[in-house]
């Protein structure tokens, strides 16, 4: 606790020098905060993704159709033990620009495949006898304003009524919570018989299909099972792990976690040059003194020790600050009206930040301390 | 050994290899200081004064012979060993003063008392009782920015006082200062010896600094030429 107030003094001596670092740390780390937050946000759809979920494409593309007759000879596959089909609606409200993930599902089988997204009984049984029904996640729902009872009007860019309108009529029965706080909450689900029978291209049809098998370890039998039964027909399949699917979806954005990561590494690099510039020239300022305190009786030990300290607090300071501003910019981004899956600052963030915070102290630190310990005592002396 | 000898060089010798060349300083150099001895060394420039101070420091090692301290070998201590024994039996006293700009006049004072054991309340005691002995209490927060060179030498002389070392070793304490300061610090110094029975090793370009001393001893290419001086 001694040496505390003296790394203290030491750190705090040039005021201007010290907010400039810990600033640069500051921004570094708030960065970092923030794309690793997105970063796992992205990478949250195929973490979260189900081991026991698969999905049924139209081997050509996915944005290629599959007729409804698909769905009961899928579901009569050994081993699939839940499945419900999605048709990609092209929804917004109000807005043409803010499109967001809204589809027609199979109710009735739609949250045993989909068993992470949490809803009451009575909200689930609400939306089965509601035929006009539809759910909503909690972020979305919060986005709209949007809350059970409502009724609302929202409009497809895809399709169209038979009587030519692109809006439909929907009563808002549930609201939905992610069972994992990293749950993406920004879809909306309402019952396929309501689409089909209304829309105008043509009915029948299914966009793709989800299922559960009884166990992951007959995935690969299921899959088998699946495209065989479809092989040479006019409509094939492939049949994916959800992990799979979510991240070839991802990937068509780009490489976002390397991305992310140069911007992260990017940043880290110029932090490391500033931050250990700043501190042998500190040090070097500072070389009678620690000729003096040698001379007193501190030993070199003591001296290697209370630099590296010096650098770790001021890393500590910036990163911590850098963090907590990560935090606070999170916060704002998920209450933006934006569909962007939930952004979190996990405490794997938080243990990530504060290994770097010292990486950071130690690196930026290890050259002055090194210095100051080989420091000669006369050498010093005489440098004043 | 007596038991009135503090310092006691044995055949000492002290070398400096520059480049190709080797500059010996010391060849075999004898010398004793006894308890309570106030002893000026003076010399012209590079006749060896300040490595002689620094070898009695133990912030440099002889090249050969032996160094006896109050009947221990310090030559052939580790750094981490002298510098522990510096902590416990040596005060130091620069010509620059060499206070921590950023510690205010008490904080510097109670630097050597961070390598103790004692506690925060006894290091406070003792810093009171430093400061005062150099007539500083009214300036103990005061930073070293804040006063001039006579008071900085002052917080300077009551940090190597704090430990209560067996020792002070002065570097030039007055060649930064005014005639009229340098005679209240060199008063001091007499002072610190006469009534507190402080041993006093300084080294000094100054005659009349050395007047205050017990005995002065003239270097001259490594070699002592002792004069007495009236006490």
């Amino acid at each position: 606790m001694k040496d505390v107030y003296l790394v203290l003094k030491n750190l705090t001596r040039k005021k201007m020098r010290l907010f400039l670092t810990v600033f640069a740390t500051f921004i570094a780390f708030m960065i970092f905060g923030t794309l690793t937050a997105f970063q796992k946000a992205f990478d949250s759809g195929v973490d979260l993704a189900a081991d026991d979920r698969l999905i049924v494409l139209n081997k050509i593309s996915f944005t290629q159709v599959l007729p409804i007759a698909y769905v009961n000879r899928v579901r009569a596959v050994p081993g699939v033990e839940a499945l419900t089909h999605l048709n990609w609606f092209g929804g917004y409200y109000q807005d043409p620009r803010a499109q967001f993930a809204m589809f027609a599902v199979d109710a009735e089988n739609f949250m045993q495949v989909y068993d992470e997204l949490v809803m009451s009984d009575a909200e689930r049984q609400a939306w089965i006898d509601n035929r006009q029904g539809l759910i909503a996640g909690r972020s979305i729902a919060d986005n709209f304003g949007w809350k059970v009872g409502d009724r609302i009007p929202i409009n497809s860019n895809i399709f169209s009524q038979r009587d030519g309108r692109t809006d439909w009529d929907f009563d808002v029965v549930g609201i939905f919570d992610g069972a994992d706080p990293q749950t993406d909450t920004n879809g909306v689900y309402f019952h396929y018989e309501y689409f089909n029978e209304t829309q105008s291209f043509g009915g029948d049809f299914v966009g793709f299909m989800a299922l559960r098998t009884s166990d992951p370890s007959k995935n690969e039998a299921v899959i088998k099972a699946i495209d065989d039964m479809f092989a040479n027909s006019p409509a094939e399949t492939e049949t994916v792990p959800e992990k799979a699917f979510n991240k070839a979806f991802i990937e068509q954005i780009g490489n976002l976690s390397l991305i992310l990561t140069s911007v992260v590494l990017a940043a880290f690099f110029v932090i490391l040059v500033i931050v250990g510039n700043s501190m042998i020239l500190s040090i070097r300022e500072r070389t009678a003194e620690i000729g003096v305190m040698k001379t007193l009786g501190f030993t070199s030990g003591r001296i290697f020790r209370m630099v590296l300290a010096e650098s770790t607090l001021l890393a500590l300071i910036g990163g911590v600050l850098g963090i907590l501003a990560s935090g606070f910019m999170i916060t704002l981004i998920n209450s933006a009206p934006i569909q962007l899956p939930p952004l979190i600052l996990s405490g794997a963030v938080w243990s990530q930040a504060m290994l770097f915070v010292l990486l950071l102290g130690f690196v930026t630190g290890i050259v002055p301390a090194m210095n100051a310990l080989r420091l000669n005592i006369i050498t010093a002396l005489s440098r004043k | 050994m007596s038991h009135d000898i503090l310092f006691d060089l044995k055949g000492v010798s002290k070398k400096f290899v520059k480049g190709k060349d080797t500059i010996t300083v010391f060849e075999s150099l004898d010398m004793s200081i006894a308890r309570g001895d106030f002893l000026a060394i003076m010399g012209p420039s590079g006749s060896g004064k300040t490595t002689l101070l620094n070898m009695l420091g133990g912030v440099d090692q002889p090249t050969g012979g032996e160094i006896w301290f109050d009947g221990s070998r310090i030559d052939s201590l580790s750094e981490n060993q002298l510098a522990k024994w510096r902590a416990n039996n040596i005060g130091f006293i620069f010509q620059f003063y060499n206070l921590m700009p950023m510690l205010n006049a008490e904080r510097n004072v109670e630097l050597p008392l961070l390598l103790t054991r004692l506690s925060r309340a006894q290091r406070k005691k003792n810093i009171a009782a430093a400061l005062e002995l150099v007539s500083l209490s009214d300036r103990a927060r005061h930073m070293p920015s804040e006063m001039s060179g006579g008071q900085q030498q002052r917080v300077a002389i009551a940090r190597a006082l704090v430990s209560d070392p067996k020792l002070l070793l002065c570097d030039e304490p007055t060649g930064d200062l005014d005639r009229e300061t340098a005679d209240e610090i060199l008063s001091m110094l007499q002072l610190l010896n006469r009534e507190y029975g402080k041993t006093i090793v300084m080294v000094t370009h100054d005659p009349a600094a050395a007047k205050y001393a017990k005995r002065t001893l003239h270097l001259d290419k490594g070699v002592f030429v002792e004069k007495d001086l009236a006490a």
